[in-house]
């Protein structure tokens, strides 16, 4: 016992000190545990909840809640294949056998050498160059069963990852139109000293006159935001980057963060000039954590620079940080008040508004919560004046926006349009010819049928987040929406019950139409099901699930009906069958031992 | 063709039947009291335990309490569905399995075999096996993973004034809604 403690005390000890034993990173306490041993047994609950003044229900909490914390082995090496609709058009259901046979595993299962494990997991962010999966939380990428066949062998001979191909973890950024946000140059600083000359009040009046709205989806007005926090009462501000991009086929922040981070960093730094701020922090979603040291080098420069620190770029006064927080696997960490949870080191779980994080955020205090991609065009607001700002895309919906396009098309990868351009244009400069439908803003977003595909991308026509995934001419949209429920069943965080309960009955009726078995009566259920989501869920992550099957229910009904069979109602499990085991203990075998259908 | 003044003259026949529950919505329903009286000028009694009738003709309403344990309950459920034209799952264990549910996460073999063999003074070391003893199921299910439900009146066991509500709603046209003090459970 001593021994164990020690050697916790060891291990354990680092960590706490370098968070400084404080429970707001928890968190990132637990990754860096779990990056150690592996997964978080049960004396290092208790040894962090003693350290940390917690209970140990709260550290376990956190550890049942988020898909990427272990509390029992789950191998040396954890390999857990995206399973994003687009990752199975690319052919991973082939390769996810092929490396569970080579490897002699079933899904799910840890080999009983305490090697490896294989899962699922969602949406990775890799969709243009997928197939992918992430080993150890290190995405590969571009898999075939080559690279499987590959990977098998350098589990087997437990070769270090960092010993691996450095070509299997290239992620390229595939940016194919660039329009002001990804051709306009910018020097270190160049946007900041502006915002600097203009002053908290002259920056808000600009990025109020370019009428720009946030990037992360719901749209809401940056500079109105930015106001109410800089008016709110608190004792301090907070600026949060949330590049927790989760939903399914969206990587726009992923190329952001890969190729652009002085600008997400001088937009956060912005940002907290405006309100009176002096830390930042960024929520990277933990299939980003890749990225991690390069972007705490970048951050490490900037402060060399005079562009974080104390007194940036000599302004006395102006202190401003940034810390990056990793995510653990949870998509509903996306949303804002989910993400202040989850930087507080607790369960994701998304709290009620009013009152809105502008006035009582992180900590209770001001918080500004910004998509990455808004924070990067605060630069290009400071650069060139709301004015211009507001000349770029439509009336209601100014500027560019990135999209994430995926799926069937010639060049999948980041497109920057001006707010108000067509699908068909879309279509047409990503090479996807034979389309039949586009997921507008990934899975809680809008499909769109063939006929729809002249209508325009802005907040008052089709509004996304940033993902357009294309399906072709031989695609089964039933499949598709079947796909996406899966996803929102295994995300919901289940405080409320319309969502934990109703995502996985629509899924059950989703499988049991896939099944064969399904009839009108499964058809007016999901419908049903759907309003009672829409309606009753607590936040949008519930409210917008039932989306994809109401969307193809309506646009590709065929896909549904031919699997309908033509009567009142068929139960989805064998009545007969479920007879089986009472037979067999009681020896019977005469008529009315058995169940026929129901005619 | 009737007006609106002209309410529906012929008396609605009713069947009700407990699968696998406790009786005790049928309790409830008999807890109508001078209420049922007020009922049977609308309804008359088809298969119930009330009229004692053994198999249901053709009804328009069926009433289910309890839910589906064993061969037998399939057969009479069947029956209620082929001929009633609107089926009601009255209580919990219609609508989720209720308690008997609680079997579910065991073996229904291992289940007979501590009943029969290992509870202390068990002495007949058999497993009953007539041909007249309905079978278990291996699981106990709601009725709407069976066949399907039209309504569902929630309680353990639903209040009179559900019940009462719920069927003259039904009877008199109107989709039935039950209030807020109709469910709840306290």
């Amino acid at each position: 016992m001593s021994l164990v403690n020690s050697s916790a005390g060891g291990v354990l000890e680092p960590i706490l000190e370098r968070y400084s034993r404080n429970p707001c990173h928890l968190m990132q306490i637990l990754r860096e545990t779990q990056e150690r041993l592996d997964f978080i047994p049960k004396w290092a609950v208790d040894y962090l909840a003693k350290a940390l003044a917690l209970a140990p229900a709260q550290v376990q909490a956190v550890i049942d809640f988020y898909a990427f914390f272990y509390d029992s082995p789950h191998g040396k090496y954890r390999v857990l294949f995206s399973d994003n609709v687009t990752d199975r058009m690319q052919g991973n259901t082939a390769l996810l056998s092929r490396m569970l046979s080579r490897l002699g595993l079933t899904l799910g299962q840890t080999s009983g050498d305490g090697l490896v494990s294989i899962d699922t997991t969602s949406c990775t962010g890799m969709c243009d160059q997928g197939p992918a999966l992430l080993v150890n939380n290190y995405p590969v990428t571009k898999l075939s069963s080559q690279r499987v066949d590959q990977m098998c062998e350098l589990i087997k001979s437990q070769t270090p990852l960092v010993e691996w191909p450095a070509e299997f973890f290239r992620v390229e950024d595939n940016i194919h139109r660039r329009d002001v946000l990804l051709s306009t140059g910018m020097a270190n600083g160049q946007a900041l000293k502006r915002a600097l000359e203009l002053g908290p009040q002259g920056m808000l009046a600009e990025m109020k006159l370019s009428n720009f709205r946030g990037r992360g989806g719901a749209g809401f007005t940056t500079g109105v935001k930015w106001e109410a926090c800089r008016n709110a009462p608190g004792q301090t501000r907070y600026v949060i980057c949330n590049a927790d991009e989760g939903e399914p086929g969206t990587f726009k922040d992923r190329v952001l963060l890969a190729s652009f981070s002085e600008r997400v960093f001088e937009g956060m730094t912005i940002a907290g000039y405006v309100i009176g701020a002096s830390k930042g922090l960024v929520y990277l979603r933990a299939e980003y954590r890749y990225m991690l040291e390069k972007l705490q080098a970048t951050l490490e420069a900037r402060r060399k620079a005079k562009l974080l620190g104390k007194d940036i770029l000599g302004q006395k006064g102006f202190d401003f940080d940034i810390e990056i927080h990793l995510g653990a696997g949870a998509y509903v960490c996306g949303e804002e008040t989910a993400l202040i949870e989850s930087l507080e080191g607790k369960p994701g779980r998304p709290r009620i508004r009013p009152p809105f994080p502008v006035t009582h955020g992180y900590l209770g205090q001001p918080t500004v919560v910004n998509n990455v991609e808004t924070l990067a065009k605060a630069t290009l607001i400071a650069q060139n004046g709301g004015a211009w700002y507001k000349g770029l895309g439509t009336k209601l919906s100014t500027g560019t926006k990135l999209l994430s396009i995926s799926g069937d098309c010639n060049n999948p990868g980041i497109y920057e349009y001006p707010f108000g351009v067509r699908i068909a244009k879309i279509l047409e400069d990503c090479g996807a010819r034979n389309a039949m439908a586009v997921q507008v803003g990934g899975a809680a977003g809008t499909c769109l049928a063939r006929h729809e595909f002249g209508r325009k991308l802005a907040f008052e026509d089709v509004s996304t987040s940033g993902a357009l995934m294309v399906f072709g001419n031989n695609r089964d949209m039933f499949e598709v929406a079947r796909n996406f429920m899966h996803f929102f069943k295994h995300e919901s965080c289940g405080f409320c019950t319309p969502c934990r309960v109703g995502t996985t009955l629509m899924c059950n009726l989703m499988d049991k139409i896939a099944n064969g078995k399904g009839t009108g009566y499964e058809m007016n259920e999901l419908s049903r099901l759907h309003r009672l989501l829409k309606t009753a869920s607590h936040c949008g992550l519930g409210q917008s699930a039932g989306r994809p099957v109401d969307d193809t229910l309506q646009k590709f009904r065929p896909s549904y009906d031919r699997r309908l069979k033509q009567k009142d109602f068929e139960p989805a499990f064998d009545l007969d069958a479920a007879l089986a085991p009472a037979r067999e203990i009681m020896e019977r075998d005469d008529m009315d031992a058995h169940l026929g259908t129901d005619l | 063709m009737l007006s609106p003044q002209e309410p529906l003259k012929r008396k609605l026949r009713v069947a009700t039947a407990s699968l696998s529950g406790c009786f005790g919505c049928h309790m409830s329903l008999l807890d109508l009291d001078e209420n049922l009286l007020d009922l049977i000028e609308l309804v008359e009694f088809d298969r119930s335990p009330i009229t004692d009738v053994k198999h249901c003709g053709t009804c328009d309403i069926g009433i289910i309490e309890g839910g589906v344990c064993n061969s037998e309950n399939v057969h009479v459920l069947r029956e209620f569905r082929k001929n009633c034209r609107t089926l009601i799952a009255l209580g919990a264990c219609a609508i989720n399995g209720g308690l008997p549910t609680l079997r579910n996460g065991l073996d229904i073999r291992e289940v007979l075999r501590e009943v029969y063999f290992e509870m202390p003074g068990v002495v007949s070391n058999t497993i009953p096996n007539d041909v007249e003893l309905p079978l278990l199921l291996d699981k106990v299910r709601p009725i709407n993973e069976v066949v399907r439900v039209d309504y569902f009146i929630p309680g353990c066991p639903p209040s009179r004034d559900a019940i009462f509500k719920f069927l003259t709603d039904l009877i008199a046209g109107r989709t039935p809604r039950l209030d807020y003090p109709q469910m709840r459970f306290d």
